[in-house]
């Protein structure tokens, strides 16, 4: 016999769905099959029944191989680890919940640490530039009830965020959107033809860097004024208009935006251009932003640093209070100045996403990666602590793409004996009380 | 928990027995308030100060997701204000501070329950995080009801017992407290950028207006019997004129009698009427209508109000109005955040920056103190900032110096760059009443306690009800608003539930806080299930098995329970 789960959150990507059915034995140990789910989220969801999974914390060793050991061996390293270190680093938090950040949010105060999420290399421009200018936005919901205009600028949700088109943007019938897809108008801007660009009514093949150029183009045209030059950012003048008529003339508009615009020439400077066109567009009709967040709670992160300390990411409470300065306190900055004298990661893999240069001074540095995978961060930290799957084998809040917050689920047990983030952390913070009280 | 405290010799004032200014001692054992303790009670001397009850918040912005998107969004609301203390979690920002500061910020003051004024049923679950994270103050939340489509249908087809249905459904899912109504019919007009202008301006689409949005929602609140009435921000909210929508908002609850058994006596709660107290067609001839406001709420005993005080700080707006907030950042340009949430609500944010030196700021200043000048009934006036609209929580304490002082109440206004015009446009320099500390108790303990449907339980020092008690270091011999002003930021002690929390003005004990809402029975609605399963199908971008906030959200619930079945 076995078991069918419904109502299963998805700890993949950013759109969060919540609707998967999976299927474990009977015993609750074995995950069987997942239904309804994109490939990728499919396999996060597989990938935790791996034969070859590592159950037990790893220390690396001088000549490069791991030694296995306990827990309690590898919270006494951590929690030491951090206790004498001045300035230590915690990034990542993308990939867990949100009751395991706020434990990590209490080790950060008592050590004194910069706390920092992936929003550091991707959307912190993002709220940079929502600190610079506000951001006009909706639920995701509102978008299936009644948007009929749909631009997805610098990203391609047909592969990042599988779901979304279908679920909430594109394809789904809302409440005053019955005819679905034929009533929407999609407008693609990527340099590049993808699969989602293959689905629009215009693709604005912008020349690469001139995100900037073309967004203020675009606010010009809105308000009739007139452009000068044939092409502007590799995009035909006449274009351009036709697209900004098509922005006003719909009932309620939405632009997605993503990597394409966050990190390539400008960053926040293209997302103060975009969230000002969509202000600019509420002169004519509906109109809302939405950044496409790429990990399952990112975004939750963003929330728990702001109700606990004010601010969304790349936060320095080294001094005793709370203080932000993307540039200086962000984790790249400080990995390229040498400035971290420890460092532990959990729920990220900035060995695989990070500068070379910053990559090696996390190989130097004392180190701990809190990851249920083998990642190229794991495999260059000093220690190497597995967890249990938030979102398959422990549950916990997590924040989608447009804040909306789900309770994710446990579907099956973790291999016996592992620790759950949450747990791990716990004890971390309980013995550094212990250290500093000594 | 078990320990014993006696308050000796302190001036007790506690308009829920009468007690104006006494000398007199305040017991404490087990949580609760008693009439003696044992020779080991341990003594605190208020000799020469003012004992009170802890303080009730009735309407305030602390937690959720538009506060959230305001601390997130203003980095420059920090300033570095907060020294570490090494015994209290890191503290941070002014206009919307993270939740620790929130929590002891209230406690400080000795406020000991906040209630969260909006919350998007959607976000229940983010509204119900941030209350777990803000220390030591009991907590809950309004979910907000004025533009949801179950309900729209449901009054529009004049089905009662449905209406309630939901609404039991909704509180119990959300672990909600009140019915709060924010711009009814507009906030969802708003999907389509437009707004209701008027209590009669049909929602497009929704075919009902505004007024018949608050009378059935007035209507159900009463059939169901629950602890707080319904909790109205009303539509045409900061615009010159708009005094007259308010009235004719009020006037939908005549005849309207209170049904509860938690000792209510209002049926309509009108909150930050400041907001809504404008003469006028145009920000030159902007004037205040406090006047025909408050001789309004004067005469109807099923009203009750909080003032909205304009505080003269730089702040953060922020409401489920979202036509409002766009409205606002066309007028001010500063950063306007909107969030649209479907079939529930809107909300928007934007900075805002009362100068005394801007005549429409100074006015709106006066309007507030105004009403809380001429209300006859402070059991039915209770003061607020909305916070943060009109200005930080943390400004009370001036705001009582002004109420209670004259004479710095006078001062701030002769000092105006448009002094001659705020005089023109309001009354308040003709008023000379002063506040009196028991006025100040009804209007912050009692009073809000009693609107809550909490009388028994806070807001009093009668035995038997939670031991919730702050000293203030002041008396009625040295009422002069400086000095008040100091008392009340800081008390020099307060007891939340019997534990002492605040000792000489800091926090000491962080014990447990309690998160209330309401669970109400109504006989078994198969359509009511039936519709809610529809809607989740094909209009949520949820799955309706994830949409109910779990136990865990609020580890330590007290649960009113009303049986309506």
């Amino acid at each position: 016999m076995t078991k069918t789960i419904s109502d299963v959150i998805c700890p993949f990507c950013g759109t969060l769905c919540d609707d998967l059915v999976v299927t474990v034995s009977d015993d609750g140990t074995k995950l069987l099959d997942v239904e309804n789910a994109c490939a990728i989220g499919a396999e996060k969801f597989l990938h935790s029944q791996a034969s070859d999974r590592v159950t037990r914390p790893r220390m690396l060793q001088e000549d490069g191989s791991a030694v296995e050991v306990s827990y309690d061996e590898a919270i006494e390293y951590t929690a030491q680890l951090l206790a004498k270190a001045k300035k230590p680093l915690m990034y990542g938090w993308s990939s867990t919940s949100c009751e395991a950040q706020s434990v990590g949010s209490e080790i950060a105060e008592q050590v004194g640490a910069i706390i920092d999420n992936t929003a550091a290399v991707c959307h912190g421009t993002t709220l940079v530039a929502v600190q610079n200018v506000g951001i006009p936005s909706c639920t995701l919901g509102e978008v299936k009830n009644r948007a009929d205009r749909i631009i997805f600028w610098g990203c391609n949700p047909a592969h990042a965020h599988p779901r979304h088109m279908s679920r909430y943007s594109i394809f789904p019938r809302g409440y005053f959107t019955g005819k679905g897809h034929k009533n929407r108008k999609l407008i693609v801007v990527d340099p590049r033809t993808t699969d989602t660009s293959s689905l629009a009514d215009i693709h604005l093949q912008v020349e690469q860097g001139a995100d900037y150029e073309l967004l203020q183009a675009l606010r010009a045209a809105v308000r009739g004024q007139e452009l000068t030059g044939d092409i502007i950012a590799g995009v035909p003048k006449a274009k351009v208009y036709e697209s900004a008529e098509l922005l006003k003339s719909g009932r309620f508009g939405v632009i997605f935006f993503g990597m394409g615009v966050t990190q390539s020439l400008g960053k926040d400077h293209n997302i103060d251009a975009a969230i000002m066109l969509t202000k600019d567009l509420n002169e004519y009709t509906k109109f809302s932003i939405i950044a496409m967040r790429g990990h399952y709670n990112v975004t939750g992160s963003g929330q728990v640093l702001g109700w606990q300390f004010g601010f969304p990411y790349s936060v320095d409470l080294s001094r005793g209070f709370a203080r932000y300065n993307p540039g200086e306190t962000g984790s790249i900055e400080l990995l390229k100045r040498k400035e971290a004298d420890a460092i532990m990661v959990l729920g990220s893999d900035p060995g695989a996403h990070f500068p070379i240069r910053c990559v090696r001074e996390i190989a130097n540095l004392p180190s701990v990666c809190i990851d249920p995978h083998i990642t190229p961060t794991s495999e260059i930290c000093k220690l190497h602590v597995p967890v249990a799957f938030v979102g398959v084998e422990v549950g916990g809040n997590c924040y989608r793409m447009d804040n909306v917050p789900i309770d994710s689920r446990k579907v099956v047990e973790p291999p016996e004996g592992m620790m759950t983030d949450e747990e791990f952390l716990r004890a971390v913070n309980t013995r550094i009380t212990e250290i500093k009280a000594a | 928990m078990a320990d014993e405290y006696i308050i000796r010799n302190g001036h007790v004032y506690d308009p829920k027995q009468g007690i104006k200014g006494d000398v007199m001692d305040i017991c404490i054992a087990d949580g609760k308030i008693v009439s003696k303790v044992s020779g080991k009670a341990k003594e605190i001397d208020a000799t020469g100060k003012t004992v009170m009850a802890g303080a009730v918040e009735i309407h305030a912005h602390v937690a959720g997701p538009k506060v959230n998107e305001g601390r997130n969004y203003r980095p420059e609301d920090k300033l570095f204000t907060c020294k570490a203390t090494g015994k209290t979690r890191m503290e941070g920002g002014f206009s919307i501070p993270t939740t620790f500061r929130t929590g002891y910020n209230y406690a400080r003051m000795g406020y000991t329950t906040v209630m969260e004024a909006a919350m998007p049923p959607l976000y229940a679950r983010h509204v119900h995080e941030e209350i777990k994270d803000t220390p030591i103050v009991d907590q809950g939340a309004y979910p907000v009801f004025g533009n949801n489509w179950f309900v729209f249908e449901y009054l529009k087809n004049n089905e009662e017992t449905n209406v309630n249905a939901y609404i039991s459904w909704l509180l119990r899912v959300t672990k909600g407290y009140a019915l709060k109504l924010v711009n009814p019919g507009g906030s969802e007009a708003w999907g389509w950028g437009k707004n209701c202008d008027g209590v009669h301006d049909p929602v497009p689409y929704f075919d009902i207006t505004p007024a018949e949005i608050m009378t059935g929602l007035m209507k159900a609140n009463e059939q169901l019997g629950l602890p707080h009435s319904i909790h109205v921000h009303t539509n045409n909210l900061g615009n010159p004129g708009n005094f007259e929508t308010t009235l004719d908002t009020f006037r939908l609850t005549e005849g309207v009698k209170p049904n509860n058994k938690f000792g209510r006596e209002q049926v309509f709660h009108h909150t930050h009427v400041q907001f809504h107290s404008y003469g006028g067609d145009n920000w030159g001839n902007f004037e205040s209508k406090a006047k025909e406001i408050m001789s309004y709420v004067n005469q109807n005993k099923n009203i009750t109000i909080d003032l909205g005080c304009v505080t003269l700080d730089e702040t953060t707006t922020m409401t489920a109005d979202g036509p409002f907030e766009h409205h606002l950042t066309e007028l001010n340009h500063l950063k306007w955040a909107n969030l649209d949430v479907e079939l529930e609500t809107s909300s928007g944010i934007v900075p805002y920056v009362y100068s005394p030196d801007i005549k429409v700021c100074a006015i709106q200043w006066a309007i507030g103190l105004e009403l809380g000048l001429l209300a006859k009934d402070p059991m039915r006036t209770y003061i607020t900032t909305d916070h943060p609209n009109a200005g930080p929580f943390t400004r009370y304490p001036r705001v009582f110096g002004w109420l209670m002082d004259a004479k710095y109440r006078n001062e701030r206004l002769s000092t105006f760059k448009h002094s001659e015009k705020v005089n023109d446009a309001t009354s308040l320099g003709s008023l000379d009443r002063e506040i009196t500390l028991y006025e100040l108790a009804q209007m912050t303990r009692a009073g809000p306690a009693k609107a809550l449907g909490l009388t028994n339980m806070c807001g009093g020092l009668a035995p038997g009800m939670d031991a919730d008690v702050s000293v203030y270091n002041i008396n009625a011999d040295r009422l002069d608003g400086a000095s008040i002003e100091k008392a009340f930021s800081s008390a020099d002690q307060v007891f939340k539930s019997g534990v002492l929390v605040v000792d000489n003005n800091e926090i000491v004990a962080e014990p447990a806080k309690r998160t209330f809402w309401v669970d109400v029975k109504v006989p078994e609605n198969k359509q009511v299930e039936r519709d809610v399963a529809m809607k989740f199908l094909k209009y949520y971008s949820m799955n309706l098995g994830n949409y109910e906030v779990s136990d865990h959200f609020a580890p330590h619930p007290y649960v009113i329970e009303v049986d309506a079945s």
